[in-house]
This record gives C-alpha cells, structure tokens and sequence, in this order.
C-alpha cells in the first residue's frame, strides 16, 4: 500500500482535486449534480473519450502523437453501422469488422512512423486526410442511411449489471488490460523504454519498429471501437462525428500527466483526465455558458493546470 | 567556389524540389485551364495560395525553433473576425483597424511565445489550448458569421496592381524581403535555427533563447494575422469558423513539410514553405480542371500529401549506420 502511495504523482493528485472541486462547483449549481444517476451518465459519456484516449496514451507514450483519430472513429462508427445495415452475418460481425478497419489504419500509421521515419504528427495527419477521403466516397457525400445493430446499441446505452452503464465495463476492461500491457509485460516496458530513448532500445537489442507499429495499431483499433459506441450511442455514424475528440483525449492525456514527449505517465492519470475533461464539458454546457465562453475557459483551464504541474523543465546545461 | 555551390544546392534541396514542383504544376494548372490563360486566374490562384502560404509562414518560425504553433489556424479566424468588424469606414479608420487587427495578432502570438517560454509548457500542448480560447473570443466578437469590411481596402489587397502582377504576391514578396530575410540574418533568427539544432548547445554558446523562442511565436502571432486580412478581403466578411481554423493548422504543417523545413527544428525557411503552400493550393485546382469528380478529390488529396510527406524518405536509402536512424 505505501508502494502505491509512494508512486501516485503530483498529476494525478492535481487532477483528482479538480475534480473534486468541479464536483464541488456543480453540486453548488444544482442539487442534482451530484445524483448517482447524473454522475453514471457522466461516466457513460466519458467512456467514449476513454476509449480513445487509451489509444491516444499509448502512442504519447512512445514519443509520437496520432492525429488520425477523428476520421479513424468515423470510419469506425459507419464501418459499423454500413456492415449492421446488411444484416445476417455481416450485422453479427459489425463491431469486429469495424474495430479491424481501425486496426489495419492503425498499422499503416505505424509503418509510416517506423520505417519510413516520418515524423508521426505529419504521416497520421495523412492517412487522416485519406480516411476522411475514403468515407466521403464511403457515403456518396451523403449522410449515409444505416442504423446500428442490437449488439452495438447494447453495449454503448444499455446498463445490464448493477445499474452500471455497459460502457463503462467496456472502458474499464479495456483500461485493465492496458495497464497490464503497460506495466506487467516487456512489450509495456518497452513502451516507456522507446518514449525515454529510442536508440537506447536499439542498441539494447529491441526491436523499435515492431513495437511502434504494435502501439499505432492499438490506437487505430481503439478509435475506431470507439467509433462503434458512438454511432451505437446515437444509432448513427455521420461526416466528422470523430472530429470533437481528438484535442479533448490529448488534453486528457496530458492532464493525466502523462508527459507529451513520452516515457512517462499512468493510465490512472489519464483516468482521471478523461474524467476531468469531461466534467469540465458537462459542467460548462449546465451552466448555460455560451460557447464562446466555453471554449475560453476550457482553454485557460488545461494551461492553468498544467501551470501547476505539467512544467518542463529549465535548460540550464 | 564549385564547392560553395554544391553545398548551397545541398542546403536547399528541399525548398528547391517544392519551387520546382509549384511552378510546373501551375503551368499545367494555367494551360490546362477552360478559360485559358488570364490574369484573373493567376490573381485567384496567388490569392489562395497567399492565403495557405502566410498561415504556414507563421507555422514555419516556430517550427524552426523545434516548436510548433497549433493555433496559428486559430488565431486567422480570430483575426478575420476582428477585421470584419474593425477594418471599415473612412480611410483613416480604415488603417487604425489594420493596425488593430495586426497588433492583436502580435498579442495573440506574445501570450503563446509567454506561455512557451516563462511557463515551459510545451508548445504543441500550450497552444493547442491557446487555440481553444482564440476561437472562444473570435465566437464572441462575430457570434453568427457576417460583419463587413471597407470594400476598396479588400479590392485593393486582393486585386492586381497595374492590371499585370496581383497584389498578394507583392505582399509575399515584401514580407520575405523586408521581414524574413532581415530576421534570418538577425541574432535572434540564427538564434532560432541554433535552438532548433541543439537547444542545451544553444543555451551554452550563450544565445538568448528565451528572447528568440518568444520572438518566434510572436511573428507567428503577426503572419496569422496577416492571413487573417487577407481572407477578410476575399470573403467580405467574418466567420468563427472553427473547422476552417483546424484545417489551415493541417494545412500550414503540411506546407511546411512540403517546402522542406524539418519538423524537428533548425533547418528550412518561410521561401520554400512559400512554395510547400502553392504546391499544396494547387494541387486542389488541377483535380478541378482535370475533371476529376468531387466525391474522389479528397481521397486523391489524402494520397497525394501522404506520397509527398513520405518522399523524405528517401534519405534512409544515404544513412549509413542504423543506430542513426533512431532519436
């Protein structure tokens, strides 16, 4: 116990505070806040952008950044929904066809960064450019007709075990074997290992590439699982739906205090910055705030916080 | 002298590929096009590339610093915004508006290059977030798109001077002439491809890297801004348009690449990101007078940036030992 005591960092703890106080601030507002029934909702909402921030983690983690995330959920949620609108067996294989288009996406961001050596914030900016062109063929240009299948609908809205909304048990087994990837494995090991210093991997005999390529692919398969919630969520997959979670699940990464240069952050923390985050959103839209407002105080709270904990250090030789 | 020669043609082979490449495909875009050759396409063709190529000179200077400026997209909105309504009336209102507009770009840039340099955020982080709140107060000064801008300013920026060059291109020219180069050869602009090579060594030898870091967010701040007028005067108009901000953010990375600055900092320069930016613009107008059908051009363009992005690549084929490959 005092081992995990003595390994929570100043992060996670800001971050958990924050929230405190947001909870705080909302139960002020509105008695309602702070119902169980609200705060379920809040974490049933949250499970999407936890999904793909655990893609999103694990890629930072390495040093890299994937920007493919907003048109690799789309292509996840109307993959999903084109293959349940055929019905028969293609509608029962709906969510693993979908989560293998994100994957194979995934795979070929990860050879780009690898073996072409592109710098991954300009090779996923790519095969964004190329996912977002695929779905507009994809649909015609139009908003594409299919609905979701029982399946996905069960699994992104329905609460079947102890009230509890099944995304969160979704998000939460994906969550467990994250962490058990990233800390109970030589692969996670080599994760923060190659985010530290890829040449020291090299010359300690690891093999770089594969495990870079492995990560890109989990976060493709991610994005586009999450894509598969989304459109169970609102039984349909449209243009752009990806596009409003690709600097929320950064900053939620970050927040978490995982640092954007990589080698180092806990999945607890992105956790708790994927919670924080969307409070954050759920609060300002109570509130009534008007969207201009919104956005600037989401702005001046991500630097605040990171003010407070997320500060490089001083180039001093 | 040869040697000196080699060398330039060595340092520069990125910026000269993409010069190459904008050049012949303008000329295939000009003599493909229905309507011929004509002043008024190459003024539409230099307005929009002008338009991709300030954005992504702003991009440049930071990148140059291994930084990078994820609200340069942003602060453009903002700047259209604030010239829809501040750019009007008489003349001397007129130019007190431009100014404006241009010092708020300044000031937009100055709390990025703070925020970077006294904070010691990191810059992909801090102005991914800065972005956030320039797009709130761009909501906030046009809540529903409209406004106005004093017609004869707009025609004038984005017309043709003496019916033969169009004025966009004479403001590129001037900004590489009169701020580019100057700043290049400035302390603080070698001292911002010093930080993008080594900062520690940078630190060391004594370069004020706090002062250029800053200065480089700041310019960024201005180009945006620059950007900004010059959409206000192709549209008439402004819009909080946050899509149109993330996608000139893209965009203006890729342009970057494109015209052969380093994303890892300290080698390129705003002429070839000039170029990276037409070759980027024009590309979209050959897909239009090749007849390409709509419904394909986004795929194409995805496949054509991912190709053109991975052409660095070649470089592999000259490393000599492995353990170079990896950071």
């Amino acid at each position: 116990m005092t081992g995990l005591i003595g390994r929570v960092d100043k992060a996670l703890v800001a971050a958990l505070g924050f929230i405190v106080v947001l909870l705080f601030g909302g139960a002020l507002y509105s008695r309602n806040f702070l119902s169980a029934d609200y705060l379920l909702q809040q974490l049933q909402v949250a499970s999407f952008l936890g999904v793909i921030a655990t893609g999103a983690m694990v890629v930072i983690l390495l040093g890299h950044i994937d920007l493919s995330i907003p048109w690799v959920v789309t292509i996840g949620g109307m993959m999903s929904t084109a293959a349940a609108g055929r019905g028969g067996m293609a509608g029962s294989l709906a969510i693993p066809f979908a989560v293998a288009c994100g994957f194979g996406f995934g795979i070929v961001n990860g050879l780009g960064v690898a073996y072409l050596r592109v710098p991954s914030m300009i090779f996923t900016l790519g095969t964004n450019a190329i996912a977002q062109g695929l779905m507009v063929v994809h649909t015609s240009g139009f908003a594409p007709q299919e609905f979701a299948s029982p399946t996905m609908h069960y699994i992104a809205v329905e609460r079947s075990l102890f009230g509890i909304p099944n995304a969160v048990w979704v998000w939460a087994a994906i969550g467990g074997a994250t962490v058990i990837l990233l800390r109970k494995t030589s692969f996670g090991r080599r994760v923060y290992a190659i985010g530290n210093s890829e040449r020291a991997v090299f010359l300690s005999r690891g093999n770089v590439n594969r495990v870079v390529v492995a990560c890109f692919a989990i976060s493709g398969a991610c994005s586009a699982f999450a894509g598969v919630l989304l459109a169970g969520y609102s039984t349909k997959a449209y243009q752009a739906m990806g596009d409003p979670y690709l600097l929320p699940a950064i900053a939620a990464v970050v927040l978490g205090g995982t640092s954007i240069l990589g080698g180092r952050g806990t999945y607890l923390g992105t956790v708790a910055g994927v919670v924080l985050v969307t409070l954050l959103q759920s609060i300002l839209s109570i509130v009534q705030m008007p969207e201009a407002g919104r956005q600037v105080i989401y702005g001046s709270v991500i630097i605040l916080m990171l003010l407070v904990y997320g500060r490089g250090q001083k180039v001093v030789s | 002298m040869k040697r000196d020669w080699s060398f330039w043609l060595a340092a520069n082979r990125g910026p000269l590929i993409a010069a190459v490449l904008s050049v012949a495909m303008f000329t295939l875009f000009a003599s493909q096009h229905p309507a011929g050759f004509s002043l008024n396409i190459v003024n539409t063709a230099a307005n929009k590339g002008a338009l991709l190529a300030f954005v992504a000179i702003a991009q440049t200077i930071p990148v140059l610093t291994s930084g990078l400026d994820l609200s340069v997209g942003m602060v453009f909105v903002l700047e259209n915004c604030l010239a829809s309504t501040l750019v009007v009336g008489s003349p001397l209102q007129t130019a007190l508006g431009v100014a404006a507009v241009l010092a708020s770009g300044l000031l937009c840039g100055a709390l990025n290059g703070l925020i970077v340099v006294v904070g010691r955020l990191q810059p992909i982080i801090a102005t991914l977030a800065t972005g956030a709140i320039y797009y709130g107060i761009a909501l906030l000064v046009r809540p529903a798109p409209g406004g106005a801008v004093n017609e004869d300013f707009a025609d004038f920026i984005t017309g043709s001077v003496g019916d033969a060059v169009p004025f966009s291109l004479i403001l590129l020219v001037a900004v590489v002439l009169f701020i580019w180069i100057p700043y290049r050869r400035s302390v603080l602009g070698r001292a911002a491809y010093a930080i993008g090579s080594s900062e520690q060594a940078a630190y060391m030898s004594g370069v004020p890297v706090a002062r250029a870091k800053f200065l480089s967010y700041v310019l960024a701040g201005f180009f945006a801004a620059i950007a900004g007028l010059l959409l206000t005067g192709l549209t008439y108009s402004g819009e909080a348009n946050a899509l149109l901000g993330g996608s000139y953010t893209l965009s203006s990375i890729a342009a970057v690449v494109v015209g052969g600055t380093s994303l890892y900092g300290g080698s390129g320069g705003a002429i070839g990101t000039i170029f990276g930016a037409f070759v980027l613009r024009t590309i979209g107008d050959l897909l239009f007078v090749f007849d390409m059908d709509p419904l394909w051009q986004p795929l194409f363009l995805g496949i054509v940036l991912l190709i053109s992005v991975s052409l660095g690549s070649f470089r592999l084929l000259r490393v000599k030992k492995r353990v170079d490959l990896y950071r």
